[in-house]
């Protein structure tokens, strides 16, 4: 039997405001345990959540740039559970009327474009963390975390592989980026997947029996696991038996995933409306005035890059993956209009190879897109080839000299396209590889590569290469 | 000294006839004489009270000071202050010392008032005669038999023995009036939100209010200004005009509508009660009322609504009250479960554990729609009575409960008995409304009776002044409980 994956995705981002969600204490990453812990965070009797305005504009923003609904009045409420890093006993969430209502986003399936449905996305509030290792058969709580803002991301079951759940989550951590509410830091939980995966015959209509995968917290695990799901639940079905609905753990290390809690033992979290937290009421010219702020998108710069630009789909997209590199691009393209492919080629080869290489990002390259555009615009003037930019390029990575200018002419490199000089060069070479000339003669084609490279070697690679070829022709065949 | 009022003792404060020392340790030796018996206080501290009593006598001295710097009052032990034990009545927090100032504590403090010290009250509040304290009941200063109403039992007790000058209370279903009524004392829940819930202990967010407890309604129209405010911690409260709640006190009553509700003065109201009201309504009267005769139809359904909505939010406030982080915590545990689950069922007494059950079992998936959503239907039914009695008339009056103070022991046994006698104040709390009681004579055994006033929203200068007009004309207030007990 064929089988077709069914996939919905629940992404918690960790919203990037200064202070917690309902209090005023830090949400900086690292600190002392429970040193960013203030009396709300602790729940200590009698104290109050008070709603951080900047989280909810962060979830706006969010919103508008998915084209959602944003609902007004928005409901919190509150999720019962007994947990001891969930200081109050419960965790503040949203339940009916979650901020943000509907939506999508386009994803590259492959060559295709897809559209994935989003259900909702709400605000709630972060628990903190338990540590097993160093308390000797206790545990420790660290509350730092706790009451740090989330918006919870929840998609409808609209991808059909991993690759698509994988392109989705991708897109979406690159949007949240690029409008400025999460930092997108994976190793620190920022950015953390939970997927919904089933499975069904492919000419099926309704939807198998799910399961929900937790710590999914790098793409390539959110990958592996949905794929182990996958074939776990087929091998199920295809020898008769029945998936059971439940919550399973992904295990990085065996890369499975296990059982965590069957349906049954699912808590009855017995939410209702926080009566501490008043309705959200969100005026329309609070949402407008966030949509004016709102950044140009990844998906409205894509396609004009490759309208303006004349960019292929795959480079565009690519060169939008973040807001940083897209800026870099154009600040390059800026200067260098004309020559949009070149800047791109740069870009997403010899400039990102040598940050992957030294592990950094776009924002921190030591060659600011002027001076990429500087160097380029002397490969298109002719005077540099190519391979003499490669050199310049790092000669500017290491910061010996602030234009690209300044290291052709301090260390002469600029091109010789003047021909007495390039035929004097030929000539040498001529002479002095006599073997080489008779191989050419003979008929081996090889042998004049070889003389050109003499050439160029000869000249320290300033010889104009097309006016080296000519000449050496020219010579060559009298 | 014992019997003076809050003007007056702020006068012979500021005129140097006493000092906030002498006056703090006045009380403090009462308390120390009489408590023992009467159980009012849980907590006091008689070096933290000096030390402020100190502070205000220094603001005195330098003209910095207001109209209730260096009076000292009595703090309902649900309001967290810095150094204090704050128990809430319970042994779960039996340990806990606040690190922090619930903003009603730090208001008076602000106001230059001294801390006499913590009240004792039913567990979290949860309870109607002060019994389901941890710390043992108080007992009622007009008969030492008889409960004192509760949850605010130690802060009426206190006013009424003249252990204290003010007290702060707290109001959910009935806390501050019902105690005021059975103790013959003054008391005002405000309108739901004019004063910070920050700090304040929560039993039930959406109905719990902080209020003073006074033997007057001038005095508590002093305290009320002191009090009220917008709090930005807590995010249910008020952005309003500050108003001075003092300012309408002398006005003539001529020309006030005074609305009856029918459902108030049927069946349930025990006959001693009944003449004391008719003889206020007589006075009120005399001075120029009118009566008008209103229906509150879903007021029946407000004790029905009253426990399953408080239970509902109580279930959820009382969760942190795990033993992980402060407060009591078992002895004895294997697992994470037991420790819950002993610390839990060690911590809490009957009746809180009672309500919590209540509250989960309503909350629960497959009943949440059948009673949370049906009371919050009903509770909005009940409001809208309101708001069509007010157009009929400018206050509505009532018995403050249904009989005087019973017995202590006598309805410990029964619950549903315990929760009638809120039948008359928890519809005003469940709409919001403010509410509160003044003494208007004796029952049966001679004990306190009061008068219920239901004011609409933010009504509470005109009703301090309807109440201020009546202790003009009678000296219920003024009457003393005897020294010994009987």
């Amino acid at each position: 039997m064929r089988w077709e994956t069914v996939i919905g995705l629940e992404i918690h981002v960790q919203l990037s405001t200064r202070s917690k969600i309902f209090s005023g204490a830090s949400v900086a990453y690292g600190a002392r345990p429970n040193s960013q812990a203030c009396v709300v965070d602790i729940a200590l009797p009698g104290v109050l959540p008070v709603l951080n305005r900047g989280a909810v504009e962060h979830a706006i923003r969010f919103g508008l740039a998915i084209n959602a609904t944003i609902n007004s009045p928005s409901i919190f409420a509150r999720k019962n559970y007994f947990y001891p890093d969930l200081p109050k006993g419960y965790q503040i969430s949203q339940l009916e009327h979650p901020i943000v209502e509907g939506g999508c986003i386009t994803i590259q399936a492959g060559e295709q474009e897809k559209t994935i449905r989003l259900t909702r996305a709400h605000l709630e509030e972060d628990a903190g963390k338990s540590t097993h290792e160093e308390f000797h058969g206790m545990t420790g709580i660290d509350l730092n975390r706790a009451g740090t803002g989330l918006l919870e991301i929840v998609s409808e079951p609209d991808m059909r592989s991993s690759t698509e759940a994988v392109a989705y989550a991708r897109a979406l951590h690159s949007l949240v980026r690029w409008i400025g509410i999460c930092d997108g830091n994976m190793q620190e939980g920022s950015f953390r997947c939970d997927a919904n995966v089933s499975v069904r015959p492919s000419d099926s209509e309704t939807l198998g029996t799910r399961c929900e995968i937790k710590n999914l917290n790098s793409f390539r695990f959110l990958e592996r696991a949905i794929d182990y799901e996958v074939a776990r639940q087929i091998d199920i079905l295809e020898n008769g038996g029945n998936i059971t609905q439940e919550t399973r753990l992904y295990d990085a290390d065996q890369d499975e995933t296990r059982t965590m809690r069957s349906k049954e033992d699912a808590h009855d979290y017995r939410y209702f409306p926080d009566p501490d937290l008043l309705p959200v009421i969100i005026p329309r010219e609070w949402i407008d005035q966030l949509g004016e702020k709102l950044p140009e998108l990844p998906e409205a710069r894509r396609d004009r890059y490759i309208r303006d630009f004349g960019l292929s789909a795959y480079d565009a997209n690519i060169l939008t993956a973040t807001r940083e590199l897209a800026d870099y691009f154009e600040q390059a393209v800026r200067l260098l209009p004309e020559q949009s492919k070149l800047c791109a080629n740069w870009i997403m080869g010899d400039v990102s190879a040598r940050l992957n290489k030294e592990g950094l990002e776009i924002s921190q390259c030591p060659v600011s897109p002027a001076q990429l555009a500087g160097l380029l615009l002397r490969i298109t003037d002719n005077t540099i080839s190519g391979k003499i930019a490669k050199d310049v390029f790092d000669s500017m990575w290491q910061g010996k000299g602030d234009s690209a200018d300044t290291i052709i002419d301090a260390r002469n490199l600029r091109q010789v396209s003047d021909n007495t000089e390039i035929e004097k060069w030929v000539d040498d070479v001529i002479a002095a590889n006599p073997q080489q000339v008779a191989d050419y003669r003979a008929g081996k084609e090889k042998a004049f590569n070889s003389l050109v490279g003499q050439v160029m070697k000869t000249s320290k690679g300033k010889a104009n290469p097309a006016q080296v070829n000519a000449a050496l022709k020219k010579r060559l065949v009298i | 000294m014992l019997n003076a009022s809050l003007r007056q003792l702020s006068l012979l404060l500021s005129e140097k006839k006493i000092s906030s020392t002498e006056l703090t340790h006045e009380f403090l030796t009462r308390i120390k004489v009489l408590n023992p018996d009467l159980n009012a206080f849980i907590t006091t501290d008689e070096e933290k009270s000096l030390n402020q009593a100190r502070l205000a006598d220094e603001m005195i001295a330098t003209g910095r000071s207001t109209p209730l710097t260096g009076i000292p009052v009595a703090q309902k032990d649900i309001f967290c202050a810095t150094g204090w034990l704050t128990t809430c009545g319970s042994k779960m927090l039996s340990n806990f010392v606040s690190p922090y100032d619930a903003t009603v504590v730090a208001r008076l403090d602000r106001a230059g008032m001294v801390n006499l010290g913590k009240t004792n009250m039913d567990e979290f509040a949860m309870g109607s005669s002060n019994e389901t304290s941890h710390y043992g009941p108080v007992k009622n200063p007009w008969d030492r038999r008889a409960v004192p109403g509760g949850s605010s039992g130690g802060s009426a007790c206190a006013v009424a023995a003249r252990l204290a000058p003010a007290a702060t209370g707290s109001d959910t279903g009935g806390s501050i009036r019902q105690p005021a009524a059975l103790c013959g004392i003054s008391g005002i829940k405000p309108t739901y939100g004019l004063v910070s819930r920050y700090g304040m202990i929560a039993f039930a967010s959406s109905l719990d209010q902080g209020g003073p407890m006074a033997k007057s309604a001038e005095d508590l129209s002093i305290l009320l200004n002191a009090m009220v405010g917008f709090d930005e911690r807590d995010s249910t409260s008020l952005q309003r005009e500050k108003e001075d709640y003092t300012r309408d006190l002398e006005k003539p009553a001529g020309g006030l509508r005074i609305g009856l509700p029918r459902e108030f003065f049927a069946e349930g109201m025990s006959s001693d009660v009944s003449s004391a009201v008719d003889a206020a309504l007589a006075e009120y009267r005399k001075l120029g009322a009118t009566f008008v005769e209103v229906s509150l139809p879903n007021s029946r359904l407000a004790v029905p609504v009253y426990y399953v909505l408080a239970p509902a939010e109580a279930s959820s406030n009382l969760s942190r009250f795990d033993g992980v982080r402060y407060g009591y915590r078992a002895a004895q545990y294997d697992n994470l479960e037991e420790l819950y689950a002993k610390t839990r069922a060690e911590g809490f007494g009957e009746e809180v554990k009672r309500r919590i059950l209540i509250g989960t079992y309503v909350l629960s998936h497959g009943y949440y729609d059948a009673y949370y959503l049906q009371a919050q239907k009903l509770r909005r039914l009940i409001a809208e009575d309101f708001t069509k009695a007010f157009e009929q008339c400018d206050l509505i009056m009532g018995p403050t409960s249904p009989t005087v103070a019973f017995n202590i022991g006598e309805k410990c046994g029964d619950p549903i008995q315990m929760y009638l006698s809120d039948i008359y104040t928890s519809a005003a709390s469940l709409a919001g409304l403010p509410g509160m009681s003044i003494p208007i004579g004796f029952g049966n055994q001679n004990r306190p009776v009061g008068l219920h006033i239901i004011g609409n929203y933010f009504r509470e200068a005109h009703m301090l002044n309807v109440a201020h007009r009546y202790q003009q004309v009678t000296d219920w207030h003024k009457l003393t409980p005897p020294e010994s007990g009987n």
